[in-house]
């Protein structure tokens, strides 16, 4: 079976974000970008899938500036066979990008898309789920474990209050959550082999797909601060802070 | 604006997120009910009670069992027919559904809101709660997901909401529920909690939350709480995770134990009233949104203080 994995190129998670003074948005320039880390998660999951003998090839998906190529490559390197990168230069909304993971999907008539669970930019948490509607596949989000067998998937979920199993019909959809697998690091002999595979570029036009934005940003701004607190010299100063405060009697 | 809010609740209760989202939904119009499930007959008189309700819509059906999305989904999508926002509580049901209704629905969704500012525009946390956004939707209706610490919890008494049964949209037969595995406790949950003690890594293994974490929080009648290192070695089940995309909670005390403080933890306990930190690391990032810091060797200090409470 073929296995759908669509990357997305954010803020490294390291990074600070700092909100930039005209209250437009984050401070991009000059800063690490790197796989979004529930994606990579995803990646390996496929790759292991393919180790297994359930996947055959691996097909990553990107959508937005020249750039994600970077993030693209670093999939190919991890043991992915081929790219698309879709080209856009404005944000595409999480709509838009399950519009054209669709469209995709039909295309290559995946047995399996696997998903970050979430961007850790927008924190959104929607994209596979929207993916799940437009296709009418059943949704594993959050996904701690799974197994295919035959052609169904069991898709062990992280909830509220544990966790939670579900089986659905193949092919399906399935988001990542942290606890899935630990990602592997691409080796240097396979950075150099990645740049010789193949990476397609396209546009949201190719595929009909209108990709014209719902919501706009008014502003972006600092949360509030907290002041700053102090440190006390011991645990009756502490007892003594949290009574005065009525957390004890 | 007719508001439909999705109820979350275990079968029995409804759960306290689903208040947050009803308080969301009333500074937008009038605040329908949605109540889905398998024998939920009790379920619905809870929520008809709950005040500032005008209609409760019952969809009881094997179907809906365990709020599996993709059965879900429709039934919300055709109620949406006669409503304009569709409000959920962020909690895993609730994410879980909501977008896979607004591409149905072929609208965007507002994640995670924190205000309401008017009838199309709110605000939502991005990059971790590191910056807030503030947008406004062009779309036709509303899909809405509420962050619950954001918004205070409606009284669950005084309601006379109008109970009403939905039709079933039935089961898509794409996706079964096997099995689950939830914790049963008697400390607070920790979206709910007024207290929280949360451990790290620096706990070592699972018998020193056992031994020194669980003690003072049940001292306090707290609820308990864990890094993602904490959880990913295995110390405490997934359920404990405080953090960015684990739980988000904003109890009046949170107490950090071995905890560092990284930006992904912070992002899920910053809105804490109080935060007390104890690490034997100075520099740890968690003194920097401390209200009160102790530095020193928490296999000391904690028991202490649960022995001195």
């Amino acid at each position: 079976m073929k296995i759908l994995v669509p990357v997305k190129r954010v803020l490294d998670y390291n990074v600070k974000p700092r909100v930039k003074a005209d209250g437009s948005g984050i401070d991009l320039a000059n800063v690490k970008m790197s796989m979004n880390p529930f994606d990579e998660i995803a990646v390996e999951e496929a790759i292991r899938l393919r180790e297994k003998g359930v996947a055959t090839e691996i097909v990553v998906v990107s959508i937005g500036e020249q750039k994600a190529q970077d993030t693209l490559r670093t999939a190919l390197a991890m043991g992915a066979d081929r790219a698309i990168l879709i080209v856009s230069e404005d944000r595409v909304e999480p709509l838009g990008v399950a519009k054209l993971l669709k469209a995709i999907a039909d295309e290559e008539q995946p047995g399996l898309i696997i998903l970050g669970k979430q961007a850790i930019d927008d924190d959104n948490n929607q994209t596979g789920q929207m993916l799940g509607a437009l296709t009418g596949w059943g949704q594993g989000t959050f996904a701690s474990a799974l197994e295919v067998s035959g052609d169904t998937i069991k898709v062990t979920r992280e909830i509220d209050g544990g966790s939670e199993t579900v089986d659905l019909k193949l092919p399906a959809i399935v988001t990542t959550d942290l606890r899935l697998n630990e990602p592997r690091y691409a080796s240097l002999p396979n950075i150099m082999k990645a740049k010789s595979k193949p990476l397609a570029q396209k546009t949201a036009a190719d595929y009909g797909v209108d990709i014209a934005p719902r919501i706009t940003t008014l502003k972006v701004e600092e949360p509030a601060k907290r002041s700053a607190g102090i440190k006390v010299a011991d645990v009756d100063e502490l007892i003594g802070k949290l009574k005065a405060l009525g957390v004890v009697a | 604006m007719k508001t439909l809010v999705w109820v979350e609740h275990d079968g029995t209760v409804v759960k306290d997120a689903t208040l947050s989202a009803v308080t969301a939904a009333g500074k937008l119009g009038e605040v329908h009910l949605l109540v889905a499930g398998a024998g939920v007959g009790a379920v619905a008189d809870a929520a008809a009670r709950i005040a500032g309700v005008g209609k409760v819509h019952v969809a009881d059906d094997a179907a809906f069992g365990h709020a599996l999305a993709e059965n879900i989904a429709p039934l919300v999508a055709a109620l949406m027919g006669h409503h304009d926002a569709f409000v959920v509580p962020s909690t895993s049901t609730g994410k879980n559904i909501a977008p896979r209704v607004a591409a149905l629905l072929d609208v965007m969704q507002i994640s995670d809101i924190l205000s309401v500012e008017s009838a199309d525009t709110f605000t939502r946390p991005i990059y971790a709660g590191n910056a807030i956004a503030t947008v406004q939707s062009k779309d036709a209706k509303l899909v809405l997901t509420v962050r619950g610490t954001a918004f205070a919890k409606a009284e669950t008494e005084g309601g006379s909401g109008v109970i009403e049964a939905v039709g079933s949209t039935g089961d898509k037969g794409v996706s079964t529920f096997l099995s689950s595995e939830i914790a049963k406790s008697e400390r607070p949950e920790l979206t709910s909690a007024k207290i929280i003690v949360s451990g790290g890594r620096a706990l070592q293994n699972s018998e020193n939350f056992h031994t020194i974490i669980e003690p003072l929080a049940d001292k306090l009648g707290a609820g308990v709480g864990a890094s993602r290192a904490a959880v990913d070695a295995g110390y405490v089940p997934n359920d404990y995770q405080v953090g960015q995309t684990g739980k988000i909670v904003a109890p009046e005390v949170y107490i950090a134990v071995g905890i560092s403080g990284a930006i992904q933890h912070l992002a899920g306990m910053k809105d804490s009233k109080v935060i007390i930190a104890i690490n034997k690391d100075e520099d740890a990032p968690i003194f920097q949104v401390a209200d009160f810091g102790l530095v020193g060797d928490l296999f000391k200090i904690v028991p202490e203080l649960t022995g001195k409470l």
